[in-house]
């Protein structure tokens, strides 16, 4: 339905959802502190609870944005397992550009001149 | 009666939650942006809501893909905050007004939006933030409110002229209601953003411009965008626009800008507030 192609863009459509389920789901229990801290006790572990699979599971584990996406996962989603690794979304946003988390943040300001 | 005072729209980035809880309110990176909202206190002062329907989009707080609503409506007499995952303090929980509610759901549902209904319903920083930017020395707060959630996080969203249906129905709602009470619309979320991709950190400034201006004047030119289009333009989380067209929509009619504000960034984010009364022209 989305016909439009968006550069540097994936719609989190219904394909995606069904292909990041497992991801997403993993990602949305770590909004409880205690599953936080079980997820850092034993990450391996915690991954093989929620069947991620492999593309998922070497995502997770390169901590790489795009990859994760890729995989499926929704970036609202992927910033509760971020928090974990202490990363916010301008630290997401730097290594998905590539940048340097100051040369993003002076892109950001840039647009508003 | 009940009346509709107008409507206020307000980015919800949780930046700001952050910046709320350290008080860098006067710092400067901070100050441009919380510099937009005396205007909104003194005219809420003035206005004296004692109802807030907050129109907003949940981020995986309280709705998982598992069963994910396009609209849904809180009919709770509290509604908590809670752990987001990534640091945020949780805040005071907020009053409902569960009669008000029942009587939106009968009203929107006898207009052929079939919402669903939530008793219990944890409600995330798009509600929070605007609430705590809109009402900075609550709590207690001191307003009751109602949530309206849409979806904005797995595609297809509705459309933004189903949106704007969606306010205008609220608006009908509410002005049915037969207690005296006073009621302010929230739309939450936006301006421009896109927070995953190769394009993160996309703002459009000259399209972010173009929609406070037709907010006011032509919200039926916004409704023309398909939402690949509103994506295109505003970034995958500029979406949000989606609430900001329903409260516009909420207000029905000719409106007039009490005042706005806009301000590029904060975090990724081109922030905004915008509060709408009802003209009559």
């Amino acid at each position: 339905m989305m016909q439009l192609k968006i550069p540097g863009t994936t719609m989190f459509d219904g394909a995606m959802a069904r292909k990041g389920y497992a991801l997403n789901k993993m990602c949305y229990s770590l909004n409880s502190a205690a599953n936080r801290a079980e997820f850092v006790r034993d990450e391996a572990a915690y991954c093989a609870r929620y069947r991620l699979n492999e593309q998922q599971l070497a995502a997770v584990r390169a901590r790489d944005v795009l990859a994760l996406i890729e995989a499926g996962g929704n970036i609202y989603y992927l910033a509760k397992l971020a928090g974990i690794f202490g990363l916010d979304v301008q630290d997401l946003g730097a290594q998905q550009t590539g940048m340097s988390l100051d040369a993003f943040k002076a892109k950001l300001v840039a647009a508003g001149h | 009666m009940a009346t509709i005072l107008g409507a206020i729209s307000t980015s919800h980035v949780p930046a700001i939650g952050k910046a709320i809880a350290r008080g860098l309110q006067r710092e400067p990176y901070w100050q441009p942006f919380f510099a937009g909202y005396p205007p909104v206190h003194a005219w809420l002062r003035e206005a004296r809501p004692d109802v807030a329907v907050i129109i907003y989009n949940d981020h995986g707080l309280n709705f998982f893909l598992d069963k994910l609503p396009t609209f849904a409506v809180g009919a709770a007499s509290e509604y908590q905050n809670a752990d987001e995952g990534w640091g945020l303090p949780t805040t005071a929980p907020f009053p409902g007004d569960p009669q008000l509610s029942w009587h939106v759901i009968e009203s929107l549902v006898a207009d052929e939006f079939d919402v669903t209904t939530c008793q219990e319903m944890l409600v995330d920083h798009a509600f929070t933030v605007p609430m705590q930017l809109l009402w900075p020395s609550a709590p207690p707060w001191p307003v009751r409110t109602v949530p309206v959630c849409i979806n904005t996080v797995q595609h297809p969203l509705p459309s933004a002229a189903r949106c704007y249906k969606l306010g205008q129905a609220l608006g009908k709602a509410i002005e049915s209601y037969p207690e005296d009470v006073r009621v302010v619309i929230v739309g939450t979320g936006g301006l421009s953003h896109q927070l995953d991709g190769r394009r993160a950190g996309f703002i459009n400034k000259s399209f972010d411009e173009q929609c406070l201006e037709q907010l006011v004047d032509d919200p039926e030119a916004l409704t023309r965008y398909s939402n690949a289009e509103l994506v295109e333009r505003a970034g995958t989380q500029g979406i949000e626009l989606l609430m900001w067209i329903a409260a516009r929509g909420a207000i029905a009619g000719h409106a007039c800008a009490v005042h706005s504000n806009y301000h590029i960034p904060i975090s990724n984010t081109a922030a905004g507030v915008l509060v709408l009364e009802r003209a009559t022209r």
